[in-house]
């Protein structure tokens, strides 16, 4: 099953490291991780996508937690929280026709253009992971020059944080 | 009080008590070495080899619970320190591990001797730290020592580049005497609630099983594992990790379990309804195939590590904690008890065990003229009365002293059990009788181990540590040849260790006594003349039986209950059937 766990480290150098080494070394799967410091630059905050059994995803918070970097985890997935996901995607746009329809399926999608020139557009759109594919689809994929996909972030709803 | 970054290391090592520090000089550690020479606090113990560093200061680590700690230099002193490093990470030792790195300025431009420490022990320890400021020099050492000694114990190492030890550059110094980290807080305190629960399960069981470990010796709670076996009258099995937390010559004691664990250990972890898992891990070696462990047990597991419980064997009750206080608490619960053990049940329960243990899975046939190596370790645990520190390397010869040396006191049985490190006896013998010179201390080992670190043999000599090798020499690489007859049809592939030294002559190039046994009869005065030269480094070189196998086996993929069981075990269970006084 898929699971996003969010994490506050260390600010320290290595603390990736020691992280993506963790997952490398004991064969856990990661689909994404998406790391930035916090309002407190002595801490980064990190969102990993993982996906396992139960019994693996225990593992897995167990080994973060015991890494001396790791300060506070939770794994998201049981409880309510927001998950988002950015993309820049840069797509052929030549002639009135293919622009009128890019930026009319940008619109669906509420993406907005960030750069153009006479043959691309270069977009940005936020969302769930699932929105973002559906954007490239819609897009068809011989117009797609170029994807950057940020990896999700997730946070709690509600009065819930993960603090320290 | 102004120190340089070197005088800072030696001061603050001196002020967190360090008595030893093993070590190597080099390029990047050369202003740490020079501050040495200024002091006698901490004494400089010279290896021949980094690996022998970082095991001396495990053997010293293991036998006292105190941190050991080395001193290696960048690249080559670093990367010869890793198998010593991941040796004492996989047995959870306290070590701290100092590596010179090149100036900070160099750092990355691939400078002579220099390697990413940092970066190559990470996945081998518990924490790791590049210093990178003078003035964060004590802090750094401080949370070294804070997290290589408590929770789960473990290796850390300290990379200093060399600009930070430079002489000239002075800060006030302060020992850091506290240190707290808002990132690390091992927790030691079991669940009261679970606590609870496990003894209530305890009380309720028909065939108990108690199986403690390594962690036990760590948390230096032998005391109340006794009172905790003695008030439940359970029969107690540990882990090779574990050996001598609780008496080894205790009628409650019924073996090592496990891969060479006895029979009666093994058939009980099998048959059992209810097991305590008393800081173990479940290790692979432990085990057996883990879909048939134990199949009618309900699990309760006592561990300072969350991550430990429930990794391989999931536990029906967990109990995060240090082992020593959720002890105290399960022993006073127990006094207030109204429900005591259920007799009747034990009574039926250890009358099985005793038969087993009648079939004596550990007996081997004496033989004239060709000495069993068996019969080794009992003769040393006659002539030094079971007192002895006995170290081990790996393979054969390790399972037979754990086997065969009875040990009634923690910390004197020192192997390596997690990574089965090969080369790891010697130093760490050295590592010990530093730490016990009035004691015996012996290490047990074979023809292919001790070359492994063979060197250490002139450290012996130079700070005069009279510690007694007993090699028990079959010309094989043991336990590979054992794999190798059992499962690839006897194809002996490389493990015939041709061309072997006279370590006779070997010792005695290094200033030692080396005397080399080849009659059984021969045995017993050898081995107390060994040990009656109580200044003198021995070697003794026992020429032993060249196929004997370590029995009983449990085979990889298979059960507690499914041993490979010795000839001569074979053929007293068959009597004992015959008899009909087998269950």
């Amino acid at each position: 099953m898929r699971h996003i766990v969010s994490l506050l480290v260390e600010n320290e150098a290595g603390a990736l490291s020691r992280i993506a080494g963790l997952f490398s070394a004991r064969g856990y799967n990661i689909e994404s991780l998406t790391v930035a410091t916090t309002e407190d630059r002595t801490l980064s905050r990190m969102t990993i996508i993982t996906n396992g059994s139960e019994r693996i995803i225990e593992q897995i918070t167990k080994q973060l937690n015991k890494l001396v970097d790791v300060v506070k985890l939770q794994d998201f997935t049981e409880g309510n929280f927001i998950e988002r996901e950015m993309m820049f995607v840069k797509v052929k746009a030549q002639g009135d026709g293919p622009r009128a329809e890019v930026k009319r399926l940008s619109d669906i999608f509420r993406a907005r253009i960030i750069d153009v020139t006479d043959t691309t557009f270069c977009i940005e759109l936020t969302g769930s992971g699932e929105k973002l594919d559906a954007y490239i689809k819609a897009m068809h994929e011989n117009n797609v020059i170029e994807v950057v996909r940020s990896g999700s972030m997730g946070i709690l709803r509600g009065e819930k944080s993960l603090t320290i | 009080m102004e120190l340089s970054g070197s005088e800072i290391i030696i001061q603050f090592l001196k002020d967190e008590g360090v008595k030893y520090l093993f070590g190597y000089p080099g390029g990047a550690v050369l202003h740490i070495y020079d501050a040495l020479q200024n002091q006698d606090d901490v004494i400089h113990i010279l290896v021949r080899h980094e690996q022998g560093a970082t095991h001396a200061a495990d053997g010293y680590a293991r036998a006292t619970g105190k941190p050991g700690v080395c001193l290696v230099t960048s690249g080559p002193g670093a990367t010869n320190a890793v198998t010593g490093i991941a040796t004492a990470y996989m047995d959870s030792i306290p070590l701290i591990v100092i590596t010179g790195q090149v100036p900070s300025h160099a750092i990355g431009s691939d400078a002579f001797q220099e390697v990413d420490a940092v970066g190559i022990t990470r996945p081998c320890v518990k924490h790791n730290f590049l210093v990178k400021d003078i003035n964060k020099l004590a802090e750094t050492m401080k949370k070294a020592f804070y997290v290589a000694t408590t929770g789960r114990p473990g290796p850390v190492v300290i990379d200093i580049p060399k600009d930070i030890t430079a002489p000239h550059i002075k800060i006030p110094y302060v020992y850091p005497k506290q240190i707290s980290m808002r990132s690390y807080n091992p927790n030691l305190k079991g669940h009261p609630k679970q606590i609870k629960r496990a003894v209530e399960l305890l009380l309720s069981a028909k065939r108990p099983i108690i199986y403690s470990g390594g962690g036990v010796i760590i948390d230096e709670a032998s005391d109340q594992l006794r009172q905790f076996v003695r008030k439940l009258g359970y029969p107690i099995t540990q882990t090779l990790m574990g050996l001598g937390a609780f008496p080894g010559t205790d009628p409650q004691f019924i073996g090592m379990l496990g891969m060479h664990g006895t029979y009666e250990s093994n058939m009980a972890m099998h048959e059992c309804d209810v097991l305590i898992a008393i800081g173990a891990r479940f290790d692979d070696r432990i085990t057996g195939v883990t879909s048939k462990f134990c199949p009618h047990a309900q699990v309760i597991h006592i561990d300072i590590d969350p991550a430990s419980i429930s990794k391989t064997i999931k536990a029906d009750i967990p109990i995060v904690g240090g082992v020593k206080q959720v002890l105290t608490e399960m022993i006073k619960i127990l006094g207030n008890a109204r429900q005591s053990p259920d007799k009747a049940a034990l009574d039926i329960w250890w009358k099985k065990i005793k038969s087993w243990q009648d079939q004596k899975s550990y007996a081997y046939e004496q033989t004239d003229g060709v000495i069993q190596p068996q019969a080794v370790i009992e003769e040393l645990y006659k002539v030094t009365k079971g007192n002895a520190y006995i170290t081990s390397d790996v393979g054969q010869h390790q399972m037979y002293a754990a086997q065969f040396y009875h040990f009634d006191k923690p910390r004197r049985w020192i192997n390596s059990g997690g990574l089965g490190t090969m080369g790891f006896g010697l130093p760490a013998a050295m590592g010990v009788k530093l730490a016990f010179p009035k004691k015996d201390v012996a290490c047990v080992t074979g023809e292919g181990s001790i070359q492994m670190c063979i060197q250490e043999l002139s450290t012996c000599l130079q700070y005069n540590l009279p510690i007694k090798i007993i090699n028990l020499n079959n010309r094989y690489l043991g336990m590979v040849r054992q794999w190798q007859e059992f499962f690839y049809e006897k194809r002996y592939s490389h493990v015939y260790m041709d061309s072997l030294p006279d370590f006779v002559k070997l010792a005695e190039a290094y200033g030692h006594v080396g005397i080399k046994v080849e009659d059984p009869k021969d045995l017993h005065d050898a081995m107390k003349e060994a040990f009656a030269l109580k200044d003198r480094t021995v070697f003794l070189d026992i020429i032993t039986d060249q196929e004997a196998n370590v029995y009983p086996m449990i085979s990889a993929g298979k059960a507690h209950n499914e041993m490979e069981l010795s000839p001569l075990q074979q053929e007293i269970q068959a009597s004992l059937r015959a008899k009909g006084e087998t269950v």
